[in-house]
């Protein structure tokens, strides 16, 4: 009779724990980092997921109306307030950043290491650009609106709780991004990979972040801002 | 195997979708300013998102060609995010018809956004 805890050839008990979890095995013919960040991807996703879903939750259980983003978010420019321009500058800032860095990713793989380099340090900046206007949007928000966590005067006071919550863990994924951008552009400009010999895929995994940030961004925008 | 090269792919891919995913963001962002409401507002607002995260996905983060593995493990996981947003939409129903039957209708007068 065969036991599957004693399997032939197998050791059993924890130390066939640590056999079966170490067995040289492979289910994505990627490099591990790659994956690895795939699955960090992922599991980040539903983090945002729930902060959207609880923000729905709230906004449709909120008796109080909601406030409209559309105004509260315009900005004037000496003349009439432009609704939500700042966050369309700030939409298409991320998009542009987008780009260079999948330009980067590309220009990694062609070996051409100044290119790379360079078009990572544009990323970060406009990514640093963009943290930037953030702080600004919110210090409009709660030092001249009054929109604080627990209240504002414009609607049902879940609007700032949401907002602070949703933006601010976005905010934290772009400027923790910048770092890492920046430390892989050194990376790449001292030769550290090219001793490795590891074919630039680290900047093609730094990217999936930052394009993932990006989509992120996708999402709040239709939701918080545009709904 | 074409990962082990790692994804290397004709620059104009990149630089048609670049443009397409401004297009994209301008005609969503045209919604608001157009003031567009109702299902027209939100079936454009959806189309527009999914329309960018579908090019961002399949594009910039290379999964059109990754293989379908690996495309699997990561895209079917999310559709179960549904589940928890039916739910939770049924729960704030709920919660805010429960709320007007105990406290009554909301009385706050929003005031004005100042610029």
């Amino acid at each position: 009779m065969s036991d599957a805890a004693t399997m032939d050839g197998l050791p059993g008990g924890t130390k066939g724990v640590v056999t079966d979890f170490s067995a040289d095995r492979q289910a994505f013919h990627v490099p591990w980092g790659k994956a690895m960040m795939w699955i960090f991807l992922l599991s980040d996703t539903f983090i945002f997921s729930c902060f959207l879903v609880g923000y729905m939750h709230v906004r449709m259980a909120a008796t109080d109306p909601w406030p409209f983003p559309s105004e509260v978010f315009a900005l004037s420019f000496g003349g009439d307030p432009i609704p939500l321009i700042l966050i369309a500058i700030m939409t298409f800032i991320l998009i542009t950043s987008s780009g260079t860095m999948a330009l980067a990713v590309n220009m990694g793989y062609r070996k051409n290491k100044k290119a790379t380099f360079w078009l990572m340090v544009a990323t970060a900046i406009l990514g640093a650009s963009f943290v930037g206007m953030q702080a600004f949007e919110w210090t409009k928000l709660i030092v001249d609106e009054g929109v604080r966590p627990w209240g504002n005067p414009f609607g049902a006071a879940q609007f700032g709780s949401s907002f602070f919550m949703i933006t601010g863990f976005h905010g934290m994924h772009v400027s923790a991004g910048v770092i890492y951008l920046l430390v892989v552009a050194n990376r790449v400009r001292n030769g550290f990979y090219e001793q490795r010999g590891d074919n630039y895929e680290i900047v093609e995994i730094a990217g999936l972040y930052w394009h993932f940030v990006d989509l992120v961004w996708v999402f709040i925008f239709a939701f918080f801002y545009l709904w | 195997m074409a990962s082990a090269e790692g994804q290397q792919h004709p620059l104009g891919i990149y630089y048609k979708i670049w443009v397409l995913l401004f297009v994209v963001s301008f005609f969503s962002y045209m919604v608001d300013y157009l003031n567009l409401q109702g299902m027209t507002r939100w079936g454009l607002i959806l189309l527009f998102m999914f329309v960018k995260a579908g090019f961002i996905i399949a594009i910039f983060m290379h999964m059109k060609w990754e293989r379908l593995g690996l495309k699997l493990a990561i895209l079917l996981p999310p559709v179960f995010i549904a589940v928890l947003i039916w739910l939770m939409a049924i729960e704030g129903s709920h919660t805010e018809l429960t709320r007007i039957e105990f406290f009554g209708e909301s009385t706050m007068v929003p005031e004005e956004v100042h610029h």
